[in-house]
C-alpha cells in the first residue's frame, strides 16, 4: 500500500496544484485576493471598522475560495473510469479520498495562508490578529479541505453538482467559521483549539463519508 | 501457478427499474474464453460490472480467483497527459511491465496528448494499460469498438495469447471475433 501512496499523491497534486490542467490553486488565490480587496472599498476608509472586521472577511474570503476547486475534486475521475480501475486493484475509496484530501489542502491552505499577509494589509489588521489569524487558518483549513473532498464525493455525477456542492459546504461550515473568525474576538487560543478540533473531526468522518459516495455512484 | 476462475451462478441484473437478465450462470477455468454476445441494451455492460465486482447483483453470486482486469469504454487515462506519462501513471501502480506498446501500434504516440488520439487509438491505449496490469481475468466490454480490421485481428491475437498463457477472458461484444475454443452466451436466451 505504501508503495502506492506516492504515485497517487504526485498525481493528485499535478492535478490540483498552479498549472494543474483542473484550474490550478491560483484561481482560488486571486479569488481570495480580489475579496479582501474589495472590501475596502465598500465599506469605506473607516480605519478602525476594518481593523475589527477585517479578520472575519479574511474567513469568509478563504471558506468561499475553499469551494472553488469543488467539482474538479472527485467527478474527473469518476467520469474516466479512474476509481473503477482503483477498485480493480484492490485499493480502497477511504485511501483514495485520504490522499485526495492531503493533495487538496497543501494546493489551497498554504497559498491562502501566504495570500493572507497581503490580504491583512489590505483590511488593515495589525500584526497580532494576523497572527490570530494565520494560526486560526492553519487549524482550519484542513477540515475545509476535508469537507470539501467529501461534498465532492456526494455531489459527483449529480446534474447541478458543482452548485449544490457549494450549498452544501457552507452550512458545514459554520463550526469552522465560528470558532475560527470568533477566535479573533476572544482574542486567544481556545477559539483556535476549538477550530482545530472541529478540523480533526471533520478529518475523521471525510475518507469513510467520501469513500462510501464513490461506492455509492457508481451503482 | 495459482487458482484462476471465474463462475457465475444464477445471475440477475437490472438497470434502473428494469429486470434486464436473469438465471445465468457459467464457470470458466484457466485458459477458458467466453463471449456475452447481445444487442445493445441487454446488458452487457451492467453484467461484466457485475462480474467485475463494481456492481451488486440483484440475485446470483460470483466467484472470482484471481485478479480482474476491465476494458471498457473509459480509458482511465489523465487526457491532457501525453501517452506515455499517461501509461506511466499505471505503470507505477502495476509494476514495470512491457505492454508492448509497438505491438499495439502505438510507437511514435508517446508525446502526443490522449485527448488527441483517435478512438481507435485510445482502445489501443487502454489495451495497453490493461496488459501492463497482468491481471489473469480479462473483462473486455465491446473491445472492438472503434478498432479497424488490423485492431480486431490484433485484440483476437492478445486473447488467444492470454488464454494461451492461462488466463481467462470473458468478451462483450455484439460483434464476433474469432478467438480460438471460444464458448458463446446469447444474452437474449436469459432476458427476463
Amino acid at each position: 500500500m505504501s508503495g502506492l501512496f506516492l504515485p497517487l499523491l504526485v498525481r493528485d497534486l499535478k492535478l490540483l496544484m498552479s498549472g494543474g490542467r483542473r484550474g490550478g490553486a491560483l484561481l482560488p488565490v486571486l479569488f481570495f485576493l480580489a475579496v479582501a480587496m474589495l472590501y475596502p472599498f465598500a465599506v469605506g476608509p473607516d480605519a478602525p471598522l476594518l481593523a475589527r472586521t477585517g479578520g472575519g472577511v479574511i474567513w469568509v474570503a478563504a471558506l468561499l475560495a475553499a469551494i472553488l476547486p469543488l467539482d474538479r475534486l472527485i467527478e474527473p475521475d469518476l467520469e474516466l473510469g479512474f476509481f473503477d480501475q482503483w477498485a480493480l486493484r484492490g485499493i480502497s475509496e477511504e485511501a483514495l479520498v485520504a490522499i485526495r484530501m492531503l493533495a487538496h489542502w497543501l494546493s489551497f491552505g498554504p497559498p491562502l495562508m501566504l495570500a493572507t499577509l497581503p490580504a491583512s494589509v489590505l483590511v488593515g489588521i495589525d500584526a497580532e490578529k494576523l497572527r490570530i489569524v494565520e494560526l486560526g487558518l492553519l487549524a482550519g483549513t484542513p477540515g475545509l479541505a476535508a469537507l470539501g473532498v467529501t461534498v465532492a464525493a456526494l455531489t459527483a455525477g449529480l446534474r447541478g453538482g458543482a452548485a449544490l456542492g457549494g450549498l452544501l459546504v457552507i452550512p458545514l461550515a459554520v463550526p469552522l467559521l465560528v470558532f475560527g473568525a470568533g477566535s479573533l474576538a476572544i482574542g486567544g487560543e481556545g477559539g483556535i483549539a476549538l477550530t482545530g478540533a472541529v478540523s480533526l473531526v471533520l478529518l475523521a468522518i471525510a475518507p469513510f463519508a467520501g469513500g462510501a459516495a464513490i461506492r455509492a455512484a457508481r451503482g | 501457478m495459482q487458482a484462476r476462475r471465474l463462475a457465475a451462478r444464477d445471475i440477475a441484473c437490472r438497470r434502473g427499474d428494469r429486470l434486464l437478465l436473469r438465471g445465468l450462470s457459467f464457470a470458466l477455468g484457466p485458459g477458458e474464453a467466453l463471449q456475452l454476445a447481445g444487442a445493445n441494451g441487454t446488458g452487457k455492460s451492467s453484467l461484466m460490472r457485475i462480474l467485475a465486482g463494481l456492481l451488486a447483483p440483484i440475485a446470483g453470486t460470483v466467484e472470482r480467483e484471481g485478479a480482474i482486469g476491465l476494458l471498457d469504454e473509459r480509458p482511465a487515462l489523465d487526457p491532457h497527459l501525453p501517452l506515455g506519462q499517461a501509461l506511466g501513471f499505471w505503470q507505477r501502480l502495476d509494476g514495470p511491465h512491457d505492454n508492448r506498446a509497438a505491438d499495439l501500434g502505438l510507437a511514435g504516440l508517446e508525446d502526443v496528448p490522449v485527448r488527441y488520439l483517435s478512438t481507435g487509438q485510445k482502445k489501443r491505449a487502454a489495451l495497453a494499460r490493461l496488459i501492463g496490469q497482468q491481471a489473469p481475468l480479462w473483462l473486455l466490454d465491446e473491445p472492438l469498438n472503434g478498432l479497424d480490421t488490423r485492431g480486431v485481428a490484433l485484440v483476437e491475437g492478445l486473447v488467444a495469447q492470454h488464454c494461451g498463457a492461462g488466463g481467462i477472458a470473458v468478451i462483450a461484444s455484439h460483434q464476433p471475433i474469432a478467438v480460438p475454443g471460444l464458448a458463446r452466451i446469447e444474452l437474449k436466451d436469459f432476458a427476463a
